[in-house]
Formats: C-alpha cells, structure tokens, sequence
C-alpha cells in the first residue's frame, strides 16, 4: 500500500504538467458570448443615431419576421470593413436595425455617407447602456432576432463575405 | 530651465483617445460624492473584469468601454443598488467570466473543498505520527 502511496505527488506533478501543455497548444479564445442568446431582447429606448433614420426602441424588433441588429461605431474601423456585407444582406431582403455605439450624431451621418446606409432604424447609445445590457462586449457584433424579440444567435466581429450565407441561414432558421 | 519646461509640458500632456471621439461618461473618472458609496463602488469595480483589456479590472484599465462601466456601477449605486445585484446582471449578461469573485457554483466546489481535503489529509499524517512516536 505504502508503495502506492509514495508515487502519488510525482503523478500529480506529471497530470500538471500535462495540463498546462496542453493549455498551450489549445488555441486561445478570447471571445467573450453574450449569455443572452435564447432569450428575449433586453427592453431599451433610444434616441435616433442618424439624422436620416427613425430612433430604435426594442419593441420595433418583435416584427414576427427575424431581422438583424447590428452593433456599430464610426470609430471603428472593422464596421466600415463589413459595410459592403450588410449592404449585401440587406439587397437579400434582411431588415437591419443599428445601434451606435459612443458616437455622435454628425459623425454617424459622416460614416454612412461614406460607406452607405442598410439600416431601417438606428439609435445611439452614447455610454454603452444597451451594449452592456445586451452583453456586447465590442463593436462590430450582429444580432439575429426571431419574428418574437427574442436573440436567436450572436455574431461577434465583422461579417465577412462568407460569413453572409451562414447569416442568411440563421435568419432562416429563426423563423 | 528647458527640461524643467519639458517636464512641465509632459505633465500636463493629454494622452490621445485611443478609441473613440467622446469624452469619457459622466462617472467613469469621477468618485462619488458620499464617501461610503464610492467604497462600495470602488471595490466591486476592483473585482469586474475587463471586456478589452481582459487581464484588467475595470478600476486599472483605460479602455472606453471600462470607463463606460464603471460611469455605470457608479450610477446605480448612487440609485441605491447593491454591489452583488450590480455583479449578479453582469455575470447574466457575460457569464462568470465577467467577475474576479468565485461563486459558488458546482464547477467551483474543489476550490472551496480543496482547504478542507489537506487540512483534513495533513491531520491524518499528523495522527499517525504521534501514535507511531508514543508506540516507539
């Protein structure tokens, strides 16, 4: 028994070792989910983002037809990068709320001159109330919300290219 | 004279916005004004971590978005709120990830268990020796 007994640390030195091994061999995910997938969208009214556009308040999402809302910033330079995929989104026939994220009017207005306009409605979230509420942890994020309110699924960072058909098959899914 | 004026000019140098254009929110850099709420403000954003800068509290970091919530946290807790409700709608919002504090959730039980396990192991090993020392 004894004898069992001794070779106990060394095998727990060695099941240590291998964790922290294997922790470095595993890629890194730093992707923080917002746990409010599944569930309702969180109520919120905000002002309007965008001098061409209606405000954005939560009940406007429960359409009974799934729409995306998209979490942007004219700061911020990924959301310029995925412009052309939402525009591609929205050609397909996708409605898109926004919500601005610590921007300004005029500076909003700047930012969809330049890179155009898919939005329906966009409301402006000048400190980062509904992002937080949302659990959104950066900007760009993109929502898929079912026809009742509810968030069905998470897009964190730009859309790419071919990130647009597994979108649209979201949105199917969310019916 | 000329690097006393340089020191000078680099103290009050304004480090550029590094991420947006808007000044930081209302409380992200003010305390409170009762002295007590900004304790407990202060120490549950000592242990709420980061979003950008994720090895960070949002007390240490200087990322907009930690300065957004610590205007936040400030705000609800001068409406009355109490820090673990504040912590309790984060950990809704980003999981347990979002908090220093462990919780008591199963997944945590061997940290908790872990004190007891030794202490418990080390008495075993204490006992034995004793009764081996008064045999002898």
């Amino acid at each position: 028994m004894r004898k069992v007994w001794i070779w106990l640390p060394l095998m727990l030195f060695l099941a240590f070792i291998g964790l922290f091994a294997s922790g470095l061999f595993q890629p890194d995910d730093r992707v923080i989910h917002s746990r409010l997938v599944g569930q309702p969208l969180p109520a919120f009214t905000l002002p309007a983002g965008a001098s061409d556009r209606p405000a954005l308040a939560s009940a406007q999402l429960a359409t009974g037809k799934p729409r995306l809302l998209n979490i942007f910033a004219s700061w911020c330079v990924p959301c310029a990068a995925e412009a052309p995929q939402l525009m591609a989104l929205k050609q397909a026939g996708v409605e898109i709320d926004a919500i601005a994220i610590r921007d300004a009017r005029p500076d909003v207005d700047g930012f969809l001159k330049r890179y155009g306009n898919p939005y329906a409605r966009i409301g402006l979230d000048a400190q980062s109330k509904i992002q937080m509420d949302l659990g959104s942890s950066g900007v760009p994020e993109t929502f898929v919300i079912d026809g009742k309110g509810r968030i069905a699924y998470q897009h964190i960072g730009d859309i790419r290219a071919d990130d647009v058909p597994m979108i649209l098959d979201r949105l199917r899914d969310a019916q | 004279m000329k690097l006393l004026l340089a020191l000078l000019m680099a103290l009050v140098a304004v480090p550029a916005a590094a991420q947006t254009a808007l000044p930081p929110a209302p409380w992200a850099d003010r305390q409170i004004p009762d002295a007590a709420q900004e304790r407990k403000a202060k120490a549950l954003m000592e242990t709420i971590r980061c979003l950008t800068c994720q090895s960070q509290s949002i007390a240490d970091s200087g990322a907009s978005m930690a300065g957004d919530m610590r205007s936040q946290i400030r705000e609800r807790i001068m409406a009355g709120e109490q820090p673990e409700a504040i912590r309790t709608w984060l950990i809704s919002r980003y999981g347990d990830w979002v908090s220093y504090e462990p919780t008591a959730a199963p997944i945590l039980w061997p940290l908790w268990g872990a004190p007891l396990l030794f202490l418990g192991l080390g008495l075993l090993l204490l006992r034995g020796r004793i009764k081996r020392r008064k045999s002898r």
